[in-house]
């Protein structure tokens, strides 16, 4: 597909169009839920990728699938920050807002950076749609739009004429209005048309009436940018690290790492799972894998999920659940029993507001301390957390590495951002990923006979002996196990040395992975502290902070448990420790808990990532 | 598949020299049973020992899946793999096992409160899927060992320690239950029925998808005698043994058989009354299930005439072969997994 499209460097609208140059452009495009918008945007993202721009995105839609047509209620959108430079978040506020109809121009105008373009499809503007959302008069014809550059375009109506030859009647055809929104931006950004074509051909290369109708549409578009003469402006392509690249979301990246870890520890995957927002399409994408023995379950609840994935694991399988925080409540007590068996398991919660139903299409942090002690007993396990849509990738093979070296389950922590936002991903080489060694148990080892608890030395691992294995039969089970024979015991302190036992299995991890790393200002005597999806904003706002000759330093826990070892130390180097976190401050916690540290806590819980300029003005004013 | 299948490396092999000799000493663990003295599980423990070696399987393919509940001590008394769950998600934790592995022979043993009430959900989906899982539900009517409250299958005014003035509930029928889940094989027994018990059993392990064997087992702590009227001296008349392409005939003689009634609901009747052309033959291949589902039906408890025996056996999609087919045909279709074509998938472009 690549070799097709016209490389990055050529002239991209191809008409000698003088442009102005950009560094970097924050587009939001905003519609109805049905009018396509986070296709729109992820066709502009797959775009600017190939174009060789960096880049980062922020889908936003509602959680009802169809909100009532043209209510705030129903309003989609999809934001896209593209740069010729690397970047660290979606952007805060966009410079550029395409608004398909009056609820979406309501409910995004606020965010608009002042002077702002205001792309509109005037059509949408009728008195019903206006009403609908309270607007007294059209504000395309008062004054209320004064502050921005608006310009008007009757989308409907164009795409209409665009696809008049089509046998499609009018409600269809009208459908097309996404592509010539995005034919209008591709042309005003000088980015070529044809990979979105190829892409309409395959995707609708059984129905030629639509294909041919989205194409009219997005050429009309780029033809009606270049005759009614907007706007045009370029962002080159940044300056990237050599390598091949492909965009990738974070629950895809998910889903990539899960396959890499069952190819590198040669460890076949099951995946148990129950569909739920955020993380349904780490589900729909392993389930397409077949071809690397990736089974796969739709569950009949959240605890069968993650109970067939137990029983996999038991039977020398990769076992795996995907879920979101209320899935994560229903998996607790099987977790525990995990702990108990000591199995290797993957737990994957792409958290979500909360608490109950919550936010479901929105993000937040808010299962950090439910992932750290939220089963009964004293119950530890390890927790790893992805912080950018491609590291997803990274965190399920150190996930699936721990589970397998240490017979653990392990909670890995993404969330909606991470798993719906996509980044430029430079591909890793296969022979550089880590191999997972893993070994079942082939022989008796205790004398003739065969102790399920007898631990390895160093790792304190008890032996994965899988049934099919002769001279190995046991049983294991949720009852307190006695050291080594893993019998039935009630012996108090046999209690005691269990729980000893497995807390210092997890503690010891701390040994076997990669220390803290901090970076910044040398003499900086405030540290950023943050982990998750946070990593862009708190980057950014460390960036402008050290622009303006704030000296400051930031560092990012991937590991939640155990902590790095040398997490006390470097924290305690620095004056102040301040933490951002879309909670109520459950990381700050854990670091008071731990290390006797007063840190200093910034809190969010708005279903949105922070804004880097609101992080950078709430760590100054912690700097004094 | 073949190069991550657990079984195909490391140097695991299939064992199957020593089958044959297996005996029921094999399948004893070392751990002492510890139900109550006189408990019906005794007797259903002894009856799955002795019948595990004669299925010319290996031990080590055997794995028993229980929840929690007395009859969900039974793995340890299991020298077999085996695994002692949760409450009540014994069948989910068992899709898993024998999803991972379909070599592999996996039994669930669960009761009236760990499969029908807490663990309800799992029952019916692991049935409607057809999962190659064999389900012994020991059915005593009671909780035992949270010592004496009602189960789902307590019959309705039932005096315990949570029902003080009598159960309020209308009783589960297990076995009615699992044919309208879709189960392919159901069967019922009861725990001192010594010719009849092993004979399901073996039928059960036979069946390929999810076996469903209602077990009435008596809890002589909690609810002695609760199926007296069916088990005991006096019960015989009550036992109605189903056998396929059989008149469904009972009692004394086998004087009495069941037939369908003019309103569709089966009855009792006396064979002299209507003539042997009369009774209903039974007939467990039928594919539907609302024969089987009349003659679950039959008695509302084991105080009336009770079938017995095996009321459904069909042959549906297993759940695990499907998947194994999908696994082979996408392997064939799309060549074994590439990790590096993967990667590289979509649209990419290159820097430098
Ligand atoms: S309480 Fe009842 S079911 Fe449980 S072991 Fe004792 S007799 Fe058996």
């Amino acid at each position: 597909m690549a070799a097709q499209i016209a490389p990055p460097d050529s002239d991209p609208a191809g008409s000698g169009t003088e442009r102005t140059e950009l560094d970097r452009v924050v587009i939001r495009f905003a519609g109805d839920s049905g009018d396509g918008m986070q296709l729109t945007g992820d066709r502009f993202t797959s775009v600017s990728a190939f174009f060789g721009n960096d880049l980062s995105t922020l889908p936003d839609y509602p959680a009802e699938i169809r909100a009532p047509a043209g209510t705030l209620a129903g309003v989609s959108a999809f934001q896209i920050h593209f740069s010729d430079h690397d970047i660290l978040t979606p952007g805060d506020q966009p410079g550029v807002l395409v608004a398909m109809n009056p609820a979406a121009l309501k409910a995004n105008l606020k965010d608009l950076l002042p002077g702002g373009l205001l792309i509109v499809n005037e059509d949408a503007f009728d008195k019903r749609n206006l009403e609908k959302v309270g607007y007294a008069s059209n504000p395309l014809d008062d004054d209320s739009l004064e502050g921005y550059q608006v310009t008007r375009i009757p989308m409907t109506k164009m795409t209409i004429a665009a696809v008049k030859d089509s046998s499609l009647n009018k409600k269809e055809a009208e459908r097309s209005k996404n592509m010539l929104a995005l034919g209008v931006i591709c042309w005003m950004y000088g980015r070529p048309l044809e990979s979105t074509i190829a892409w309409l051909e395959k995707k609708f290369s059984k129905k030629p009436d639509i294909a041919n109708a989205n194409i009219a549409a997005l050429k009309a578009g780029h033809a009606f940018g270049e005759t009614a003469e907007l706007a045009a402006y370029s962002v080159k392509p940044a300056i990237l690290a050599p390598g091949t690249y492909r965009r990738i979301t974070g629950n895809q990246a998910i889903a990539f790492g899960l396959i890499a870890a069952s190819v590198q520890s040669k460890v076949p995957l099951l995946l148990g799972s129950y569909p739920i927002t955020p993380a349904s399409d780490i589900l729909h994408e392993l389930s397409r894998y077949k071809n690397f023995g990736v089974r796969t379950i739709q569950a009949e609840d959240e605890i069968a999920a993650i109970s067939m994935a137990i029983g996999a694991s038991f039977s020398g399988h990769l076992g795996v659940t995907t879920t979101s925080g209320p899935g994560l409540d229903l998996k607790s007590e099987a977790l525990g029993l995990a702990v108990s068996l000591e199995l290797p398991l993957l737990v994957i919660d792409i958290q979500r507001g909360g608490p109950s139903t919550g936010l479901p299409t929105k993000t937040e942090q808010s299962d950090l301390l439910h992932a750290m002690y939220g089963r009964h007993g004293e119950s530890p396990l390890p927790i790893v957390a992805s912080y950018s849509p491609p590291s997803c990738f990274w965190a399920a093979i150190e996930g699936a590495r721990l589970a397998l070296k240490y017979m653990t389950p392990v909670i890995i922590l993404s969330d909606g951002y991470l798993a719906n936002g996509a980044e430029p991903w430079r591909i890793p080489a296969v022979e550089k990923l880590p191999q997972i060694p893993v070994r079942f148990a082939s022989q008796p080892n205790a004398g003739e006979d065969f102790w399920p608890y007898l631990r390895d030395e160093t790792t304190l691992a008890r032996p994965w002996a899988i049934p099919g294995t002769p001279g190995l039969e046991h049983r294991i089970g949720g009852l307190e196990k006695a050291d080594g024979t893993g019998n039935i015991s009630y012996d108090p302190d046999n209690h005691n040395l269990m729980t000893l036992l497995r807390q210092a299995k997890i503690k010891a991890i701390e040994e076997d992975i990669d220390p803290l790393e901090w970076d910044g200002d040398d003499d900086a005597k405030v540290l950023v502290l943050g982990w998750g999806s946070t990593y862009g904003s708190i980057g950014a706002a460390c960036r402008r902070l050290r622009l303006r000759g704030i000296k400051v330093a930031r560092a990012h826990l991937k590991h939640l448990n155990p902590f790095p070892k040398n997490t006390g130390e470097l924290l305690s180097r620095f004056d102040k420790v301040i933490i951002p976190e879309m909670n109520m401050g459950q990381l700050s916690k854990l670091i008071r808990a731990d290390f006797l540290i007063d840190v200093i806590s910034i809190n969010q819980v708005k279903g949105l990532p922070f804004r880097a300029g609101d992080l950078e003005a709430e760590i100054e004013r912690h700097l004094s | 598949m073949s190069e991550q299948d657990p079984t195909g490396e490391r140097g695991i092999t299939e064992a199957t020299g020593g089958v044959s000799t297996l005996t029921r000493g094999d399948f004893m663990s070392d751990q002492e049973v510890r139900w109550c003295p006189g408990c019906g599980d005794y007797a259903i423990l002894a009856a799955v020992q002795s019948v595990l070696p004669s299925l010319g399987i290996p031990r080590e393919k055997f794995v028993f899946v229980s929840g929690i509940g007395c009859s969900s001590r039974f793995p340890y008394y299991m020298n077999t793999y085996g695994m002692h769950s949760i409450h009540g998600r014994a069948p989910a934790f068992a899709t898993g096992i024998a999803t991972a592995r379909p070599d592999l022979n996996v039994w669930v043993v669960t009761g009236d409160g760990d499969g029908l009430s807490i663990g309800g959900n799992h029952l019916i989906h692991a049935l409607r899927r057809n999962v190659n899982l064999k389900i012994l539900l020991f059915n005593n009517q009671i909780y035992g060992l949270t010592k004496g409250q009602y189960s789902p299958t307590s019959e309705r005014g039932k005096i315990t320690k949570s029902t003080p003035f009598g159960s309020l509930e209308a009783p589960f029928n297990p076995v009615s239950l699992a044919l309208a889940a879709e189960a392919t094989f159901v069967a019922r027994t009861y725990d001192v029925e010594r010719k009849h018990l092993p004979e399901i059993l073996r039928r059960a392990a036979a069946h390929r998808g999810s076996a469903f064997v209602e077990i009435y087992q008596n809890c002589n702590i909690f609810n002695d005698g609760a199926f007296v009227g069916l088990t005991g001296k006096g019960g015989s008349g009550n036992r109605v043994y189903l056998e396929h392409d059989k008149p469904i005939l009972f009692g004394p003689d086998n004087s009495k058989g069941v037939r369908m009634g003019v309103d569709g609901a089966l009855e009792v009747v006396n064979v002299a009354d209507v003539g042997l052309e009369g009774i209903m033959v039974h007939d467990e291949h039928h594919e539907s299930q609302s024969l089987a589902y009349a003659l679950s039906r039959l008695a509302s408890g084991p105080t009336m005439p009770t079938p017995l025996g095996v009321f459904r056996d069909v042959e549906h999609p297993v759940y695990g072969d499907g998947i194994e087919h999908q696994l082979r045909t996408a392997a064939e279709q799309q060549g074994p997994g590439d990790l590096s074509k993967l990667l590289n998938s979509g649209d990419t472009w290159t820097v430098g």
